[in-house]
């Protein structure tokens, strides 16, 4: 088909009635363009792309219509204004989950990167051993964060193997009801989240660290610069890339962060360790308040769309 | 790309190798052999526990190491934990997912990349865009409308909605793939009279075998493991995949930590395996759009 289809564009060209009489100029040359591409084609592209808009795009559109009315999902939707919003702002609950949710981006992004980006470059060079550190780190990241969460409730449990472990070691005043204290519930999922996240962040950063040039380095070494003022001055510079990377999808990430905290606390106790993604949820699913959640998943994306632009820019330069 | 990235590294790698390196400091392995021990514990923790017994745990407490071997645990899980059906579901909203997911987006990703369709790049990252929103923002239109077309609670209402959101990033990586495929193979195809349907079935499906294997282990992984979107569309138990029919036994189950924890890692041991067999795969898929 593809062989037929640019001398059946030449012949169309010349003969159709509809040629434009003035030179071809750039409506023309796109629609010559558009003919060169067989039907097939435009078959593979228009059933993904319509099917990720039905599935996707329209639903989000709607998230936002609905986030302005109040609807049960029963009776027809009711339109509100901003009310929703308004109510939000004053909501106790949702201001808690605004808060938690920075905590968990300042917290869970911070602790992984720095711990994600200490081991990469300890484990960056091959040696005995290295591998079998590498794939420790690694292998939370198989198990699903709705396992994790369960995992850490084990460790967790009031007479479970962290307390325990304190207790051996002679710090039995350390030792909490981890998940059931309002003071420590989000850091003790906090904990949990960063335990699969860093292996993760580990491998991003060694990917970064393979395409670092190792001549500049080593140059700077001849100099007298000592490893500390190296990893500064010639390693960090060279990662800026990954860090953005890394900085967008570990802000993306939180935001989303939903099934660890549902498996370990649901956002108890007294909604301590609320999310915005779990507070809509409940919203949502629980309450039946649709309009509701539908405003608080309006919030979640404007705090996202930021980060997602800076990762779309990324790609796209990586396109060029 | 780093699927292409990958392959050109080998060239360099050996080079690198050959150069003698000082002899490491000690270390590294005094601070790593611990960390990598603390890092697994929870993993063997968990082991613990489910192989002891019920009577065990309450006597000497969940922290207690096993003195003796029971699967007690296992048995519960799979019996009474319908964890047998719920790992079905979970294999087959995977397959059925994951086998959608990579058919469509490799379509449109030939379409996108060899193809002169105009404003392909904002189609592409539109694409792409869709796949970065925050799931929350779709969850009560897409239940709204899984609703209405009476899919709501049906397995393959799932496997569509998780078809859904994964086609943009699918599509991109392979894209990045299939555009840097070597002109000439095209043209001697072209010139043998092979269309554009010939052309993709013969030997860019063939030619993208590694980055589909990248993306089927990562999409594997992404499909069995969510939680969230089956919560979204499924009602009834019977056809809760197993992370949701987890979460759903820590109410029947609560205090026999041995079911529990059993249960933990028979919904971990699948994705553990495909780990395992695809790790180079699957770290590259991970590190798509990361290099420079």
């Amino acid at each position: 088909m593809a062989v037929e289809a640019p001398s059946r564009t030449e012949e169309t060209r010349t003969a159709s009635p509809q040629a434009p009489q003035r030179a071809p100029g750039f409506g023309a040359r796109v629609l010559s363009r558009l003919r060169r591409v067989p039907m097939l084609i435009w078959l593979f592209l228009l059933v993904p792309v319509v099917f990720e808009v039905f599935w996707v795009f329209w639903p989000a559109l709607n998230s936002f219509s609905l986030s302005v009315t109040r609807w049960d999902g029963i009776t027809p939707a009711e339109p509100v204004g901003l009310q929703n919003f308004v109510d939000l702002w004053d909501d106790p609950i949702f201001r808690t989950a605004l808060e938690n949710n920075i905590i968990w981006i300042i917290g869970f992004g911070g602790l992984s990167v720095v711990i994600g980006l200490a081991l990469a470059v300890a484990l960056n060079k091959p040696g005995p051993m290295v591998g079998l550190y590498r794939s420790a780190i690694f292998l939370p990241m198989v198990v699903s964060l709705a396992v994790t969460g369960l995992f850490w409730r084990v460790m967790y449990a009031p007479d479970g193997p962290m307390n325990a472990s304190l207790g051996l070691v002679g710090l039995e005043s350390l030792q909490r009801q981890w998940l059931a204290d309002p003071d420590l519930a989000l850091y003790a999922v906090l904990i949990a989240a960063v335990w699969r996240q860093v292996g993760y962040i580990m491998v991003l950063y060694l990917a970064g660290l393979k395409s670092c040039d190792e001549s500049l380095e080593e140059a700077a070494a001849v100099d007298g610069a000592n490893a500390w003022t190296r990893f500064w001055r010639i390693v960090m510079p060279q990662l800026k890339g990954v860090h953005t990377v890394v900085f967008a999808v570990t802000v993306i990430d939180s935001l989303r962060t939903f099934d660890i905290v549902w498996a370990m606390t649901r956002g108890g106790p007294y909604n301590e360790t609320q999310l915005l993604s779990t507070y809509m949820f409940q919203q949502a699913f629980t309450t039946g308040n649709l309009g509701y959640a539908s405003a608080i998943s309006v919030v979640i994306f404007a705090l996202a769309i930021g980060f997602i632009i800076t990762y779309l820019v990324r790609q796209s330069r990586n396109e060029d | 790309m780093t699927t292409t990235t990958t392959s050109s590294r080998p060239a360099r790698a050996p080079q690198v190798r050959r150069r003698r390196r000082p002899a490491r400091s000690p270390w590294l392995h005094v601070a790593m052999v611990p960390l990598s021990l603390l890092w697994i514990s929870p993993i063997v923790f968990v082991g613990f526990v489910s192989i002891r017994s019920f009577d065990d745990i309450a006597a000497r407490g969940i922290g207690a190491l096993p003195t003796s071997i029971s699967f007690e645990g296992f048995i519960t899980a799979f019996e009474g934990g319908g964890l047998w059906r719920a790992l079905g579901n979970s294999i087959a909203v995977t397959a059925g997912g994951v086998f959608l997911s990579l058919a469509l987006s490799a379509v449109a990703a030939y379409a996108l990349s060899r193809f002169e369709i105009p404003l392909r790049k904002t189609i592409l990252l539109t694409m792409l865009a869709g796949n970065l929103l925050p799931p929350q923002i779709l969850l009560v239109p897409v239940s709204a409308i899984t609703d209405s077309l009476g899919i709501y609670d049906t397995l393959f209402a799932l496997t569509i909605v998780q078809v859904g959101f994964g086609i943009g990033f699918y599509t991109f990586v392979l894209y990045g793939f299939m555009r840097n495929l070597p002109d000439e193979v095209f043209e001697a195809a072209r010139i043998d009279g092979a269309g554009a349907g010939k052309i993709f079935w013969a030997i860019v499906l063939p030619l993208s075998r590694p980055s589909m294997a990248a993306l089927g282990a990562l999409s594997t992984t992404w499909i069995f493991n969510d939680l969230i979107w089956a919560m979204t569309v499924l009602r009834t138990e019977d056809k809760f995949p197993i992370t949701a029919q987890l979460l759903n036994m820590m109410g029947g189950f609560g205090s026999s930590w041995n079911v529990i924890a059993a249960g933990a890692l028979v919904a971990a041991i699948p994705t553990a395996v495909v780990f395992f067999i695809f790790q180079k795969q699957f770290v590259s898929g991970l590190l798509v759009g990361t290099d420079k």
